[in-house]
Formats: structure tokens, C-alpha cells, sequence
């Protein structure tokens, strides 16, 4: 077997073309699932049992799923729905973007939910005493000491999510989204040379979360700057 | 002198505790008046800490009244907030919140809870870490601070707040020894400015010296009561001898 390099850099800059989408799916769905983590990570500490309940379902169900699924079954089913059809919201689920978008969002949305919550159980309960004893409601507790702690004690086990959905991208190209993925598949189908191809793709995704880690290494070393006895 | 100037600044009425099946408080009777200083010892597991935490509503009582100042201690949040408010507390573990500066622990209540400008919280904030002697540390970590530090900041937080009453739960007992003193000696200072305070402590030197009575609890009860001399020299109760004998013996 030989190893085509004429190829690779032909295809090469055919695959970066879909940076842009898979970008966009990071970003977009990264920041609406955390947006939803946060109110799912609030519903289950609200020691309320009707939001605690619902949350918990919630999470059940899209950690016990495979998001290639729950992306057919939005892309798919939901269109059935002539309800869905009439809905405001099918100017976004018609497009496969969007279904893309959706799946990916409520699935990190769970997965985020459950990482933060670790991060908050992990704030010392002396802390929390603290402020209580001098007059912090519960409110002001949870903005000023349990949000900036667990936020850092949550933050290695975030990256590894964002990294994570980032590679859950690639499943768009399942329903039709020409993403980096799906843009080197189409190049596979049409030379069929899936080594040189996937291969290439396989060490973008590794530049890719190369940066991640640097982003999140960068973060982290922010946010932890307290946790160092030099100043 | 007017009814509220005679009034007792803590009443503890018949309370009792409950964690569970276990009864960590039994009908304890307290009344602490304005500028007493109370030291409060006792076996470990005695309830000591619960019963000053129950002051400040760290922990709820089952039975009994406490009244603070006048409110009494219901399930209201409000009565709650005006009794914490006025009621400052020490830990064992200091508690200060590692992500803000030690200048910054000692403002945010006072803006959240007190609504004093920044510039005012900052201000009162330098003038109790030159009191506790160290205002160089305020743009630290308490990480970076040793324990007798950090706790000097914890009393200075506190005192932010201008409380009535300070509790102060073993506030030496997590320290190593040559940090002891610098701890006991702001304490001794607050006490001589007449401060209301009530110390869960095992300082045997610290009671002699500054309190006014000596409480020792045992499985939950108030089992003695009297001044230090008295308390030290003369105790009553058998609990209370073998107690002092265990802790006096070196």
C-alpha cells in the first residue's frame, strides 16, 4: 500500500474549509449547553424536589443515550410533529445545523451539569459556614464563595467535556452538515483513499485539542492563582 | 439604668439539641450580660461547639428559647439575619475564603450584608489588620499567611461587622504552638475593650486571666459553673475534677 502525500495536500485544504462549521458547532452548542448546565446544576441543588426530580430525568436520559441517536432522533423524528412544524423554532430544526446544534447542546448541557455539581460539593462546608455567620444570604453565598470554587474545582474535568463535544462535532456529518468530517468523507467517497484522508482529519482534530489544552491550561493556572503559597 | 441596659444579652431557656437519635444538648439554662467573657470547656463530643453554634443559628436548637438581644431565635430568615448581624464567629479552621485577598475577606460582608461603600469597607478593613498587626498582609492569599495569620485575619473579619457578641469555637486548637499566643493575645485585647464573648477554648491560662465565669459542659449539659479562682481551685462537681486533673497534669 502506498501512502498518497499528493493527495493529502490536495485534500488538506478542502477539509480546513470546514473549520468554520465546526467551529461553530463547538462554540454555539459549548456555550448554550452551559448555559443549560448552570440552570440544570441550580435545579438540582435547589433542594426542591420538583426541580431536582425533572433535572435528574433529564440527565438520566442524555447520559443514557448515544448522541448519535438523540441527532436522529432531532434530525429524524422531531419533523413528524406537525406541532414542531408550526413552531417558532422550525426555521432552526429544519436546517441540519440546527438539529445538529440542539442534540449537541442538550447533551453537554448534562454532562456539564453533573461536572459542575462535583465542583460545588467540593466547596468546604466551613466556608459556607463562615458566610452564613456573617449575615450572607443564601444567594450571596452561592455567587461570592461556592460559584469562583467550584468553578476551579470543576475546571479540569470541564476541559475534558469541551474536548469531548468537540469530537461529538464530527457526528454532524451523519446528517449531512459538511463539517471537516463530513467534508472529508465526501472526498473519500469520491477517491477512496480513506487512510491518507482520515488520517489527516484525525491530526487536525489533535492540533485542534492541542489548543484546547492550552486554553484550559491557561485558564486553570488563573484561576488557581490563589492556591499557590507564592505570591 | 433602662430595661434594655439590664436585659441579658443571650438567653439560652431550656435548650436541648437533637442530631438524630443522639441528644447533644440537654435544658441548657445561659444568660450572658454585655461585656461578660465567658470560657466554655469541656470532653470533647461535650457539645460545647454546639451550643455557641445554636447562638448564631449554625445550628438549629429543638427545644428551648434563645434570644439575642431581644429577637428571639425562630425559623424566620429575618430574625435570623438581625441575631447573625450581630453576632461574630471564630473557627477552629478559620474559614477564610481562599480565592480573595485578605483585604478583600475582610470587606465582603460588609458590603453585601452592611451595604458600606468599597471605599468605606476598605477602610474599616486596614483599621482591624493594623489592630490584629498584620495590614502588610492585605494583598495576600490566606494561603500565603501562617495559621496564627489567618486566624488574626478571621478575628479582624469578624470584627468588621461591629458584632455585640464574638464566639470564638477552639480558635487555637488548629494552630501550632508558637502560633498560640499571637491568637490569644488579640483576644485578651477585645476583651479588655469590654467585648461580649463567649470562648469554646481549652486555655486554661486564657480563662484564669480574662473570663468572667468558666462553663464546663459534659455529655451535653451545663454541669459547672463559676469563676475562674473558683472554677480552678476549688471545682465542685466530680466531672469537673477529673476534667481539670486530665487537662493539668503537665
Amino acid at each position: 500500500m502506498s501512502f498518497d502525500f499528493n493527495l493529502i495536500a490536495e485534500s488538506l485544504p478542502l477539509m480546513l474549509m470546514g473549520i468554520g462549521i465546526t467551529l461553530k458547532l463547538l462554540v454555539i452548542s459549548g456555550a448554550l449547553g452551559f448555559i443549560l448546565a448552570v440552570c440544570l446544576l441550580l435545579m438540582r441543588i435547589s433542594g426542591r424536589w420538583y426541580l431536582n426530580f425533572p433535572a435528574q430525568v433529564y440527565i438520566y436520559v442524555f447520559r443514557g443515550t448515544p448522541i448519535l441517536v438523540q441527532i436522529f432522533i432531532i434530525y429524524y423524528g422531531l419533523p413528524q410533529f406537525e406541532g414542531v412544524r408550526d413552531s417558532i423554532l422550525w426555521p432552526i430544526l429544519r436546517e441540519p445545523t440546527g438539529c445538529a446544534i440542539l442534540a449537541l447542546t442538550l447533551n453537554t448541557g448534562a454532562y456539564v451539569s453533573e461536572i459542575l455539581r462535583g465542583g460545588v460539593l467540593g466547596v468546604g462546608k466551613g466556608l459556607l459556614e463562615a458566610g452564613s455567620a456573617l449575615g450572607l444570604s443564601a444567594r450571596q453565598k452561592f455567587i461570592y464563595i461556592t460559584a469562583p470554587i467550584a468553578t476551579r474545582l470543576a475546571l479540569p474535568a470541564y476541559s475534558n467535556d469541551v474536548i469531548s463535544l468537540l469530537k461529538s462535532t464530527a457526528l454532524a456529518s451523519t446528517i449531512t452538515i459538511a463539517d471537516m468530517t463530513g467534508i472529508a468523507r465526501t472526498i473519500v467517497a469520491d477517491t477512496y483513499a480513506p487512510y491518507e484522508i482520515f488520517i489527516s482529519l484525525a491530526i487536525i482534530y489533535m492540533i485542534f485539542t492541542f489548543g484546547l489544552q492550552k486554553l484550559f491550561g491557561v485558564i486553570e493556572r488563573y484561576l488557581g492563582r490563589y492556591t499557590r503559597r507564592e505570591g | 439604668m433602662s430595661d434594655e441596659n439590664n436585659r441579658p444579652l443571650i438567653q439560652m431557656q431550656g435548650v436541648s439539641k437533637f442530631f438524630g437519635e443522639f441528644q447533644a444538648l440537654k435544658n441548657i439554662n445561659l444568660e450572658v450580660r454585655r461585656g461578660e467573657r465567658i470560657v466554655v470547656c469541656g470532653p470533647s463530643g461535650s457539645g460545647k461547639s454546639t451550643m455557641i453554634r445554636c447562638i448564631n443559628r449554625l445550628e438549629e436548637h429543638n427545644e428551648g428559647h434563645i434570644i439575642i438581644d431581644g429577637n428571639e431565635l425562630t425559623d424566620q430568615v429575618k430574625d435570623i439575619n438581625a441575631v447573625r448581624r450581630e453576632v461574630g464567629m471564630v473557627f477552629q479552621s478559620f474559614n477564610l475564603f481562599p480565592h480573595m485577598t485578605i483585604v478583600k475577606n475582610l470587606m465582603l460582608a460588609q458590603q453585601l450584608v452592611r451595604k458600606i461603600s468599597k471605599i468605606e469597607a476598605h477602610t474599616t478593613a486596614m483599621q482591624y489588620l493594623e489592630r490584629v498587626k498584620i495590614p502588610e498582609q492585605a494583598g495576600k492569599y490566606p494561603i500565603q499567611l501562617s495559621g496564627g495569620q489567618q486566624q488574626r485575619v478571621a478575628i479582624a473579619r469578624a470584627l468588621c461587622m461591629k458584632p455585640e457578641i464574638m464566639l470564638f469555637d477552639e480558635p487555637t486548637s488548629a494552630l501550632d504552638p508558637e502560633m498560640i499566643n499571637e491568637v490569644l493575645d488579640v483576644m485578651v485585647d477585645l476583651a479588655k475593650e469590654g467585648m461580649t464573648m463567649i470562648c469554646v477554648t481549652h486555655e486554661m491560662g486564657f480563662a484564669r486571666s480574662v473570663a468572667d465565669r468558666v462553663i464546663f459542659m459534659d455529655a451535653g449539659e451545663i454541669v459547672e459553673e463559676a469563676q475562674p479562682t473558683e472554677f480552678f481551685d476549688n471545682p465542685k462537681n466530680e466531672r469537673t475534677k477529673k476534667f481539670l486533673s486530665q487537662i493539668l497534669t503537665h
